[in-house]
């Protein structure tokens, strides 16, 4: 792997954050997503899982397992230290530009866009500008978190770029797509939320009954579609 | 057999050890508060350490067995009755069909736990039974337990009169000392902030439930205001909200998180914290992370342990 990581840090007795940095970057987000991926993929004795995000990955252990093959009494995240080491040394970032664009259909009128209007105003754009600008781009699934499926992609062009509502909404609909800043995300389900709501998708981003359960994963590229 | 439910309780769900392996994909791992109480009654009934169990907030509800089973409830104390009758909190119990299990008041703690010997049929949901109210999915249908609900279970022959040792049950304390490691952002803390950490009392307060306890204490301040990118966070882990003020993540936690993560719950004292509530109070001792694994190991002696006695036990009475 071309990244090194900063530091490898415990979280607890059963779990190391591996740092690739503090930013939001492609390059530190392929490191991570590609760490986990290898992980999953070799997993060494005593193993969990392994939890990318935005530049860094945690991995998950159960140090009963990891402890039995330790000659003294030390730690058994010392020991999963060097093992996350030499799985990085043994990775290689995968080439994220060759993925499939997935697109994502969704209904950018001010009735399923709760804050278009707000939005559009405070840039000194039309509702259609800030449609058509945000359709255009290209997003990059970072991380899943929050909530079960919830993609946090990253791209939004500077001039749609919005902070996040000073009064979070207790009921997010389902479906919503929305900007914080240069982030976007759909929330899967109905949830409390403070991210700017300007579309909603009947798409499924949280699937219930797959396994995988989420629609989209790490790397992955999203373009929206206005209906 | 089966469990059927008489009386909704305030919040009860089928939960087991946890849903692991899905965090990537945002699926909270769920599973028991207090995953020492599961595992000693799931020890004491004869079931796999994972097989769902019931777990309970007061109040509880009521519960009806529908033929003879064998059961047991611990974790928090709420004064079990069968058909009228107080029972003990670690016993393996016998009911008849019709026989109903009630509880008649809080007497300590905020979840108790119901197991039946055999265990509780319910399909897998990623690999666990543990219920994700969020996802409506895991569980019984995904959703907390309400009268009428029936619960399916596999009879199985067991003894009655087994019993958890007191060594054996967490040391449980309305004013718990718990042992904490160093997190990720500990050094973020001013120096002040660092001893306060560990030298003063913090109260759990009202707004406080499976996902997190949040803590009223003095304010902490630290070094850099800068932001932190999201990064993973764990069951037990104490983050530093903008207010100076702290939470500590449970069960329900969302699997990633943007504030600093101070500290951490060593995994053996996580019991304690479950079985506290509102208004209570704990202090937190700073352990090395060689000592916390110690702390675990300890614990896992003390089932194996168990587990011998039992099967010693069961090997002469059955």
């Amino acid at each position: 792997m071309q990244v090194k990581p900063q530091r490898i840090t415990p979280l607890s007795e059963s779990a190391v954050v591996v740092e690739f940095g503090n930013q939001i970057s492609v390059e530190l987000n392929s490191a991570a997503t590609a760490l986990a991926d290898h992980l999953d993929a070799a997993p060494f004795p005593g193993f969990v899982e392994a939890v990318p995000a935005y530049a860094s990955t945690t991995v998950y252990f159960d140090p009963l397992v990891v402890r039995r093959s330790l000659e003294a009494d030390q730690p058994s995240l010392d020991r999963v230290i060097t093992l996350v080491n030499a799985a990085i040394t043994e990775c290689s970032e995968k080439e994220d530009s060759k993925r499939d664009v997935v697109e994502i259909p969704a209904d950018f009128s001010v009735s399923a866009g709760l804050d278009l209007q707000y939005l559009a105003e405070s840039h000194s754009l039309s509702t259609d500008e800030v449609v058509s600008i945000f359709t255009t781009a290209i997003y990059r699934v970072y991380m899943i978190g929050f909530l079960p499926g919830f993609a946090y992609m990253g791209g939004v062009d500077a001039r749609i770029q919005t902070a996040r509502r000073e009064q979070p909404r207790s009921n997010v609909p389902k479906g919503s797509v929305g900007i914080a800043g240069a982030q976007t995300g759909i929330y899967p389900l109905e949830s409390p939320g403070g991210w700017q709501i300007i579309g909603r998708t009947d798409d499924e981003m949280f699937l219930r009954d797959a396994d995988p359960p989420s629609r989209l994963r790490p790397g992955d590229r999203v373009r929206f579609v206005a209906i | 057999m089966s469990i059927i439910v008489r009386k909704a309780g305030i919040l009860n769900t089928v939960q087991d050890l946890g849903r692991y392996g899905y965090q990537k994909y945002g699926v909270n791992p769920n599973g028991a508060m207090d995953r020492w109480a599961v595992r000693i009654l799931n020890c004491l009934l004869g079931n796999a350490a994972d097989s769902p169990v019931i777990e309970m907030h007061f109040p509880a509800g009521e519960f009806e067995f529908d033929r003879d089973s064998i059961f047991a409830v611990g974790g928090a104390d709420f004064g079990p009755r069968l058909s009228g009758t107080a029972i003990s909190n670690w016993t393996s119990h016998s009911a008849g069909a019709g026989d109903t299990l009630t509880f008649s008041g809080k007497h300590f703690g905020e979840r108790a736990y119901l197991s039946v010997s055999g265990g509780i049929s319910l399909g897998l949901w990623l690999g666990s039974t543990s219920t994700n109210l969020g996802a409506k999915a895991g569980g019984y249908h995904g959703r907390r337990l309400g009268a009428g609900d029936q619960l399916e279970g596999i009879s199985s022959d067991w003894p009655v009169g087994l019993t958890a040792g007191r060594s054996m049950i967490p040391r449980y304390s309305s004013s718990p000392v718990v042992r904490i490691t160093k997190g990720p952002e500990f050094d973020i803390l001013t120096g002040i902030s660092a001893s306060s950490l560990i030298s003063e009392a913090f109260a759990i307060s009202t707004d406080s439930n499976r996902m997190g306890f949040r803590m009223r204490g003095p304010e902490l301040f630290r070094y850099s205001s800068s932001e932190m990118i999201s990064s993973a966070t764990t069951f037990g882990t104490i983050q530093l909200l903008p207010n100076g003020q702290l939470i500590i993540l449970m069960a329900d936690h969302q699997t990633a998180g943007g504030y600093p993560r101070i500290a951490n719950v060593v995994e053996a004292d996580l019991p304690l914290l479950a079985q506290i509530g509102p208004g209570k109070g704990v202090r937190f001792e700073l352990v090395d992370h060689l000592r916390a694994e110690h702390l675990l190991i300890d614990l896992e002696r003390e089932l194996a342990f168990l587990r011998t006695g039992i099967r010693l036990k069961t090997a002469t009475k059955l």
